[in-house]
């Protein structure tokens, strides 16, 4: 377990490393070869994950590490510390793993590209931010990471700088993510001024003691959630996410679908403590959760950019996340995020690979009958959506199913339907989006038609892997509820769940009809959308769009959120804004600074005509100078 | 007959005062000279008067040294006249008014 002292450090400081030397020597120095350092620091850190993962399995309690003390003022102590648990143990392996395959892929898809090494040093960067907010062991430490990584996202969904809509939707996700941030750092405040420790272990020790008001563990669980929302894009702060596509494909894998976002669902998981002491704030999540599946869900349905497609569904399926932590299903929702990882960065890649085969073309309009001509970006593809629809025996069926079964038993009747029509909406895009991708006729304009290939190894093999685990990933949950999976994080939860009072139960045929209704929805979903985009794509979809206008224009325009928030919240800040620029800084603050000026001169300008330039009067006022003094004189 | 101090006093103060009008009211450089002269010989006057009072030298021994003090002075004056003049072609001192402000 001492290795652990130095291993585990080891694993951001990596990461930072291959930053630090890529953004100093990318520019001259490697230029072309930038990728190295990246890739096989990622690849060492995974290395060093699964040997932490070795080691940590079956420990009782959590391994903490502290390597110096950070901030020490009166009775408030935060130290530079890592915690090791199983749950960190998983979160490890997801980024290092993960982000080892999307470094590597990253490697054929931003190949030309000017900004190379930039784009290279930035991922390392995120991977350093992302590593410490996992691995830290206090909310302090967490925090950092979690601005980090909204730096890092800032910077890659803007890195095509240039572009205008790029940055601004970099300004966007930032902008909204500290919407959030605001809660989640009143959050942490109230922590520390209810428990006056930051440190996981003490703060879920002092919880689980009692003694501490409900509204108060309520207030501090609604506002650590509120980080969540902005962090995992959950209603209403998920505008950012479908604007981050602006960025990088590899960007859109990595850090919004894998990793950065979920984020919040780690941060939840890991205050399953606090959660689980105030019910009606887990009530909240696991509602909003289940909005935001089916909101998001639906736009899903109407949207031509494939990558928006894609975006709308991570927003989705984060939202079943949370709908499993509402229930307190910690390890459902763990299992989903790691289930998500695997075939929504497989579809992020996926869809890299075929904009890169039709030379930078997103709309799937202008897509179709791809089946033959990238075979190998098609079956990858086939494989990481089968998963996300939820079909058995793919990777995400078991996470999802397991979600909604949990939800059921557990009495929550409206979010468990709630997320089975989900789930039949996400088949049925998912599905829409490989059919107008891949099967039918081909609609690509014959320039793009003329460069159409393959893409190269480098980029195909990630998808290969990343496949592979969309197929056979979700047996580590087999048995549902029981797998090798859950066994290996009961420890990290078994606080939490004594006290809901949660029990294991039997697999019973309560659950084999709930697995069968889940699929079921799944294959009908698939079915309706083989006879929208298949059979019939001429006509159908056409006329189920014209049979509820309201409702298709409805989510073809998002459901108008970002128009509500442009003409409220926007306008509200900007016109602000003008006001206190020209009513106070200008007028006020500029004028007082300008009349002290003036005034200055005028007492000049009173002063001056005394200065005539002729000497006679120069005489004249010392004669009478004279005068008056002599008489002073005379007379005192 | 014996004159009293006071009387030379009053002759003093007056050509001094006629002198500082001359100088503050003239427009005439000359005069101006002429009435600083007219100021430095009424103080001359002063002391020749204090002179006698006291009779002792000591008033006219002072007195020799300011009018020597005069003559130079005068002499300076008048050149700086003679470049003005040549500057600005006119006698008016208060047409010389560059320093205005």
């Amino acid at each position: 377990m001492e290795s652990l002292n130095w291993i585990v450090p080891l694993i951001p400081a990596l990461s930072l490393a291959a930053f630090l030397v890529t953004l100093l020597l990318g520019k001259w120095v490697i230029k072309e070869s930038s990728h190295w350092l990246p890739i096989l620091t990622m690849a060492a850190s995974f290395v060093l994950s699964v040997v932490v993962f070795w080691k940590i399995r079956g420990a009782e309690e959590a391994y903490v590490i502290t390597l110096w003390e950070w901030i020490k003022v009166g009775s408030f102590s935060v130290p530079i510390g890592f915690q090791v648990d199983q749950l960190a143990s998983v979160m490890l392996l997801v980024v290092t793993g993960v982000g080892t395959l999307i470094f590597i892929y990253s490697k054929g898809y931003m190949h030309d590209d000017p900004g190379y090494y930039r784009f290279f040093a930035f991922l390392s960067l995120f991977a350093f931010s992302m590593l410490v907010l996992v691995l830290g062991s206090n909310y302090l430490l967490l925090y950092f990471g979690w601005e980090a990584v909204g730096l890092c996202s800032y910077y890659l969904i803007g890195f095509y700088y240039h572009k205008p809509s790029a940055a601004s939707a970099g300004k966007k996700a930032f902008l909204t993510n500290r919407v959030g941030d605001f809660g989640f750092g009143l959050g942490i405040m109230l922590i520390w001024t209810t428990v006056g420790t930051l440190n996981y272990t003490e703060v879920f020790e002092k919880i689980g003691a009692g003694g501490i008001g409900q509204s108060t563990l309520i207030a501090i669980s609604l506002l650590l959630f509120m980080g969540a929302m902005g962090k995992s894009a959950q209603f209403p702060l998920h505008v950012w996410l479908p604007d981050a596509m602006e960025g990088p494909t590899p960007v859109s894998a990595l850090i919004h679908a894998a990793t950065m976002v979920t984020a919040g669902v780690y941060m939840v998981a890991r205050s399953s403590v606090i959660f689980a002491s105030a019910h009606e704030a887990m009530l909240v999540v696991g509602a909003i959760g289940a909005f935001t599946a089916i909101f998001a869900a639906s736009i899903g349905i109407a949207q031509k950019d494939i990558k928006r497609v894609m975006a709308y569904s991570t927003v989705s399926q984060l939202g079943y996340m949370f709908m499993a932590l509402g229930v307190g299903a910690w390890v459902a929702a763990i299992f989903h995020l790691v289930m998500h990882a695997f075939f929504k960065a497989l579809l992020f890649l996926g869809s890299g690979s075929v904009i890169h085969s039709l030379s930078g073309e997103q709309d799937m309009d202008r897509m179709g009958g791809l089946m033959r001509r990238i075979p190998y970006t098609y079956w990858t593809m086939l494989c990481g959506a089968f998963a996300l629809a939820g079909i058995f025996p793919f990777a995400g069926f078991w996470s999802k199913d397991e979600i909604l079964g949990i939800n059921f038993k557990d009495g929550a009747y409206v979010i468990w339907f709630i997320g089975i029509v989900a789930a039949f909406i996400t088949a049925f895009y998912t599905f829409r989006m490989i059919f107008m991708t891949f099967w039918g006729e081909s609609r690509v304009e014959p320039e793009v038609e003329h460069h159409l290939h393959e893409s190269p190894w480098v980029m195909i093999v990630p998808l290969m892997v990343l496949a592979a685990l969309s197929v056979v990933g979700g047996f580590i949950g087999f048995p549902p509820e029981n797998g090798p999976f859950h066994k290996f994080l009961e420890p990290v939860f078994a606080q939490a769940n004594h006290i809901l009072g949660v029990e294991a139960e039997a697999f019973s045929s309560l659950d084999v009809a709930l697995m069968a209704t889940s699929v079921g929805v799944a294959v009908l979903g698939v079915a309706l959308s083989y006879l929208f985009y298949v059979r019939r794509p001429k006509e159908l979809p056409q006329r189920a769009g014209a049979a509820v206008p309201w409702a298709y224009r409805g989510i073809l325009n998002k459901w108008y959120i970002d128009e509500i928030y442009n003409a409220t919240v926007v306008r509200l800040v900007v016109d602000g804004s003008r006001v206190l620029w020209k009513r106070v800084d200008v007028a006020v603050i500029d004028g007082a600074v300008n009349g002290v000026a003036r005034l200055w001169d005028l007492g000049g300008r009173i002063v001056r005509p005394a200065q005539t330039g002729r000497v006679q009067n120069y005489a004249a006022v010392m004669f009478a100078g004279l005068f008056v003094i002599i008489t002073a004189v005379l007379i005192f | 007959m014996n004159i009293p101090v006071d009387w030379y006093l009053i002759l003093s103060a007056f050509l001094f005062i006629i002198g500082a009008a001359g100088v503050m009211a003239r427009r005439n450089m000359f005069i101006v000279l002429f009435s600083i002269e007219l100021m430095m010989n009424a103080v001359n006057l002063n002391l020749v008067g204090f002179s006698r009072f006291h009779e002792n030298l000591i008033g006219q021994n002072f007195v020799l040294f300011t009018m020597t003090v005069a003559a130079a002075e005068a002499a300076v004056g008048l050149a700086i006249v003679t470049a003005l003049f040549r500057n600005k072609k006119t006698l008016m001192v208060d047409l010389f008014d560059t320093m205005k402000g």
